[in-house]
């Protein structure tokens, strides 16, 4: 497999513009003549479909929800980072590249965070003129807050529902082109293939959810943004319909697939109640401003909050890490909260959580002040756990949350498949091994916006579109794919054992969470791709799916799904092991300093592990090598 | 906690519905609405009998997926909640409980208690939106906005779109859905280009897609998980009047 | 004209009519109350209130026509939306809905039909004097001796007075309703026009129903 970044040369600063010269381009007139595909309708799906099709091409968008305003990313509280420097605290483009590279722990490309820092402030321009109401300051001009691992405040923010007024930004200008008949949106269309043709991607199979009929679309790009895999812990704070499935059959359809064990564990969630909990919530980042984290220093110290005297807690963050103190970076934080509780020093009946204390702000800027900064959090909260945190410190505890890694990809967004393109939370290419608070809306909408518009004619261009071509050859082989997927849809439905799709994600979770969570060890690894094959093998003779392939059925969409999930489980569980580092998310307790700090491995693992499947056989590992010309690799710290 | 359900069975588009009982024990207070719905279907599932369809997805409140009209509220009992935020501890042990898709024309049943509301897209698709393209705009400090203007964009724009408003509509009328959008852009300095195309519009697509026309009862501002008032519609009503009698523009 | 009428048949405009014909119909119920309150002053003054008005039949016929077509519209629009109403919104709830919105809101159209009953009733009694053949032996403009007449009798009392209730449940959701329908509302002065508009209603039924109470009563005699 020939992993060529595609990096443009020259100087740090020059290489986007360069790039962005250099590029061929498509001529108007010609652009509708290509079809494009995006997969997915998040931020990167929606901005990377309504400004392609604003450019001229023809798109194809498609969603498995019932709207395209419904995919995640509406769901990202906290806000979006841009190196605008509004408060004028030092902020520069660099500035926020180097956060980032260093946020990641260095395993990040220099080049492709670079961009995504010059371009990050074109994202809040857009935003701006498209009507999100970001938050504001009584002068009218736009407000900050800072965030875990920066020093400065760049974070735009309107409340707690950045990601959603993001998103709606994006879907009201793939609306736009949507009425302009610009962009043929499907909805309720899910992606259980990709058709490949003379090597190159050109279509994909789609089901639609409520009829069920299988129906193949042909275009000369495939872009896929169809977010992160989150869900192979079952419990995460991912929606329930987040899945793999897309990017993992173009594993299996030959990209390479990069990084599978870098996962994102985010420090303040809402504890697990119980057994049949369905899905962990946030409680966005931003809160860890005002908020104090802390754990009583007795053992088993069951007393409420209040009776616990100010030198009885230990404010572990602001001890360890003084200088960012409750804002240390996420894998940080949740590492220690992880501590805190396997040492006993847990609150709440499972023990499980630690606290996130509001008294000293709100006895500092008054309780209305911080319902106008989290009224919504605080208000949400209350709604899950029945406690007032106005009164009782909230209690939180680490939970899945995003994945840097992803399909690989190169600089201009190409996987390794010809044609095939992948943006947003589903390519790997910006945050490293940990990625910074509010920078997934950034990197999405970078990526949609601004990015992969341009790089996109670059292939393009050297196409002969499909619309002028024979195309008999490719539609037999689509054909073919379409037969293969519904064989397979078959083959699950005619198992008729005794287990549903949710008890084999619940168990295929529980591994995943055990062994492959937020410290991993090589035998644990080991154990638990043992412990997933058998799983999967029960799956394929267990496995009870109701109902038919030819009508709504949601057992069949959740199969699917589990099906793509109990394969690619292994894919991490074997990256995570072949990684013999800790490095930002992966922590591998082989690997650690002596008082508990991940020990990254520059001399052996400087490089993106890229995967490549093979059908029978285990798949094989590939390198990038990562190359840092401009900064210098150190050990991350925030002491 | 246990539980009686009757709940809306229907298996598509055109076939008739009715209602079918359920009984759910072993339910635990701090379950989440849908995780009971989850657990039933586990039964229903063992029992190799077809489990309930819904729609759903991030289960935190935001995605806007959750339709379901408990006890004959749009989102159940809890105000400025969606069902997925609901949890078992408002119901009491032993009660019995209805749960019924949202009932409206323009919102047609897919299955049991999933509807489609491919209707509120063609509502945004017509006009809510600033016609502007990727790229070309200009510094986004350049334009203060007041802060209470912002403020009160931001409210609007809360909206989820799940179609609590019009599912809970005497009239099915969608007006709160149309208004926030309106109020939102209409605020905002961006949004005045277009505000009168934008009225206009948006209610001639509402009312094709075949909603009623608002009453004033405010059931909408009632139900609406994020407790948009009713306030905004009276300024799609102004905007509506401005559009209508002042501008060049025609329905 | 074409556009007009888009504009006024639409959802909005619908209601933008039924709402100023509703105003304009509060107006004439001011001004009404304000001829009946002549009762108190005395048998002349009411009947040559009463004589002056058909003076100039002309005239009282436009004002009559004026109103009446107010009245039309008013419940012909009233009858398309709840017509297109009740296409938009087939099937009710096996469950009724908790309580999300005022009684008076909800029942708009019962409170408008007995209203409109009460009307035919009011007009065929006082305007065409159909219903009491005493009638015909009073003088042409005896309205004083009209309503001494009917309102002794208890069952027209109390349809006049519950009619006239029901006409206050219909206006305290209307008038301030048509506030909203106008744009004309804003957090600032909500409660303001809410409840003027509660007491402007409360003030027409109690007047109205203060002369059938007072005949009654024999307060007048």
């Amino acid at each position: 497999m020939l992993l060529d970044g595609k990096i443009p040369p020259g100087n740090l600063s020059d290489k986007w513009s360069k790039a962005k010269f250099d590029m061929k381009l498509v001529s108007p007139a010609n652009k509708r003549k290509y079809k494009v595909i995006v997969v997915g309708s998040g931020l990167a799906g929606a901005s990377a479909a309504a400004t392609l099709a604003e450019l001229g091409y023809n798109v194809a968008c498609f969603c498995f929800q019932d709207s395209p305003r419904r995919a995640h990313s509406i769901a990202a509280q906290g806000g979006i980072n841009a190196a605008k420097n509004y408060q004028g605290d030092g902020d520069s483009v660099y500035r926020l590249f180097y956060d980032t590279i260093k946020g990641g722990d260095f395993r990040s490309r220099e080049a492709n965070v670079h961009r995504l820092a010059e371009v990050s402030v074109n994202i809040i321009d857009q935003a701006v003129a498209q009507g999100v109401p970001f938050a504001r300051d009584y002068g009218g001009l736009l407000a900050n807050r800072s965030f875990g691992g920066a020093q400065v405040s760049r974070t735009f923010y309107a409340k707690g529902q950045t990601g959603q007024q993001l998103l709606l930004g994006a879907y009201s200008s793939l609306s736009r082109q949507i009425s302009k008949g610009a962009v043929n949106m499907f909805t309720r269309s899910e992606i259980l293939d990709l058709v490949i043709h003379e090597d190159q991607a050109k279509g994909i199979v789609v089901r639609d959810l409520i009829s069920g009929k299988m129906t193949v679309h042909y275009a000369d790009a495939v872009v896929l943004a169809t977010g992160g895999y989150g869900n192979v812990f079952f419990l995460s704070t991912n929606a329930a319909g987040c899945n793999v499935t897309a990017s993992f059959r173009a594993y299996k359809k030959g990209a390479g697939f990069a990084n599978p064990c870098f996962t994102q564990i985010h420090p303040t969630c809402i504890p697990v109640s119980g057994h049949f909990q369905s899905k962990l919530t946030l409680m966005s980042e931003s809160l860890r401003n005002d908020g104090r984290v802390w754990v009583p220093k007795k053992k088993g110290d069951k007393r409420p909050a209040k009776e616990i005297a100010e030198d009885e807690r230990d404010y572990y963050l602001e001890r360890k890490y003084p200088s960012f103190g409750n804002l240390a970076p996420r894998d940080i934080a949740s590492r220690s909260a992880k501590e805190a509780c396997d040492a006993g020093l847990g609150v709440g009946d499972s023990g499980l959580g630690v606290y996130l204390d509001f008294s000293s702000a709100i006895e500092r800027l008054g309780e209305q002040a911080i319902k106008e900064r989290y009224g919504n959090l605080f208000h949400m909260y209350e709604k899950i756990t029945n406690e007032n945190p106005y009164k009782v410190p909230m209690r939180i505890y680490p939970a899945v949350h995003y994945t840097m890694g992803g399909l690989w990809v190169d600089y201009h967004l190409q996987t390794t498949t010809p044609g095939l393109f992948a943006i947003g939370e589903a390519n790997f290419s910006d945050h490293g091994a940990n990625r910074l608070g509010a920078s997934a809306l950034m990197q999405g909408l970078a990526d949609g916006y601004f990015v992969l518009p341009y790089t996109i004619g670059q292939f393009l261009a050297d196409q002969r579109p499909l619309s002028q071509s024979e195309t008999g050859e490719l539609e037999k082989s689509g054909q073919d794919t379409c037969q293969k997927v519904e064989n397979k849809l078959n083959k699950l439905i005619n198992i008729k054992g005794k287990k549903s799709p949710l008890q084999f994600h619940k168990e295929l979770g529980e591994i995943m969470w055990d062994k492959c969570g937020m410290e991993r060890d090589k035998k644990g690894l080991s154990t638990a791709i043992e412990d997933i094959g058998s799983l999967r093998e029960e799956f394929w003779q267990n496995l009870n799916v109701t109902g038919s392939k030819e009508s709504f059925n949601q057992q069949l969409e959740k199969a699917g799904r589990v099906a793509d999930f109990l394969e690619f489980g292994e894919l991490m569980c074997r990256d995570a092991k072949e990684r013999e580092e800790s490095c930002g998310g992966h922590f591998r307790t082989e690997h650690q300093t002596e008082d508990g700090e991940a020990k990254r491995n520059d001399k052996d693992f400087s490089h993106v592990s890229v995967w490549q499947s093979q059908d029978e056989k285990a798949p094989l590992c590939h390198k990038e090598k990562l190359v840092f010309e401009n900064v210098k690799l150190v050990t991350r710290s925030y002491k | 906690m246990r539980f009686t359900l009757f709940i809306w069975r229907q298996s598509n588009k055109e076939e008739k519905g009715r209602f079918k009982k359920y009984q759910v024990d072993d339910i635990s207070s701090s379950m989440s609405f849908l995780e009971m719905l989850d657990l039933l279907n586990e039964q229903l599932i063992n029992k190799n009998e077809d489990p309930v369809t819904f729609d759903h997805d991030c289960r935190e409140g935001i995605c806007g997926s959750c339709s379901l009209v408990i006890n004959g509220v749009a989102h159940g009992p809890e105000r400025g909640t969606t069902a997925c935020q609901l949890h078992m501890r408002s119901f009491k042990d032993g009660e019995t409980i209805h749960i019924e898709p949202w009932r409206a024309k323009s919102f047609p049943i897919n299955k049991d208690l999933s509807t489609n509301r491919r209707s509120f897209d063609s509502i945004i698709q017509s006009g809510g939106f600033i016609s502007i393209n990727s790229g070309s705009v200009p510094d986004a400090n350049s334009t203060p906005i007041p802060k209470t203007i912002a403020d009160k964009a931001m409210d609007a724009a809360a909206c989820i779109g799940c179609g609590a408003c019009a599912a809970a509509c005497k009239n099915s009328s969608a007006m709160l859905f149309v208004a926030a959008k309106v109020s939102q852009l209409s605020s905002l300095p961006q949004g005045k280009a277009e505000a009168d195309k934008r009225v206009l519009k948006m209610i001639s697509t509402h009312d094709k897609e075949g909603f009623g026309s608002c009453t004033n009862t405010g059931a909408c501002e009632a139900v609406c998980p994020k407790e948009i008032s009713i306030g905004h519609i009276a300024k799609l009503n102004r905007e509506f009047i401005r559009a209508a009698f002042k501008s060049d523009l025609n329905l | 004209m074409l556009w007009l009428k888009r504009i006024l048949f639409s959802s909005v405009g619908c209601k933008l009519v039924v709402a100023l014909t509703g105003l304009g119909l509060v107006g004439f119920l001011v001004a009404h109350l304000a001829g009946n309150f002549l009762v108190f002053v005395g048998p002349e003054a009411i009947n040559d209130y009463a004589r002056q008005l058909r003076k100039f039949p002309l005239i009282l016929w436009i004002l009559r026509l004026g109103l009446i077509s107010i009245f039309f519209i008013h419940i012909a629009f009233t009858i398309r939306l709840t017509r297109l109403n009740k296409i938009s919104n087939p099937q009710k709830y096996a469950v009724p809905s908790r309580e999300l919105s005022s009684f008076a809101s909800r029942s708009m159209i019962l409170s408008g039909l007995t209203v409109l009953s009460f009307v035919l009733y009011h007009l065929a009694h006082l305007t065409f004097r159909l219903t009491n053949p005493l009638f015909e032996q009073l003088g042409e403009y005896d309205v004083y001796a009209m309503l001494l007449i009917s309102f002794q009798n208890p069952i027209i009392v109390c349809f006049y007075i519950l009619s006239v209730c029901l006409l206050m449940v219909h206006l305290s959701h209307g008038i301030s309703s048509s506030f909203q329908t106008f744009g004309i509302k804003h957090l600032k002065y909500n409660k303001i026009v809410e409840n003027s508009s509660i007491a402007l209603s409360i003030f027409l039924a109690l007047g109205f129903s203060s002369i059938p109470i007072s005949i009654f009563l024999g307060l007048i005699q």
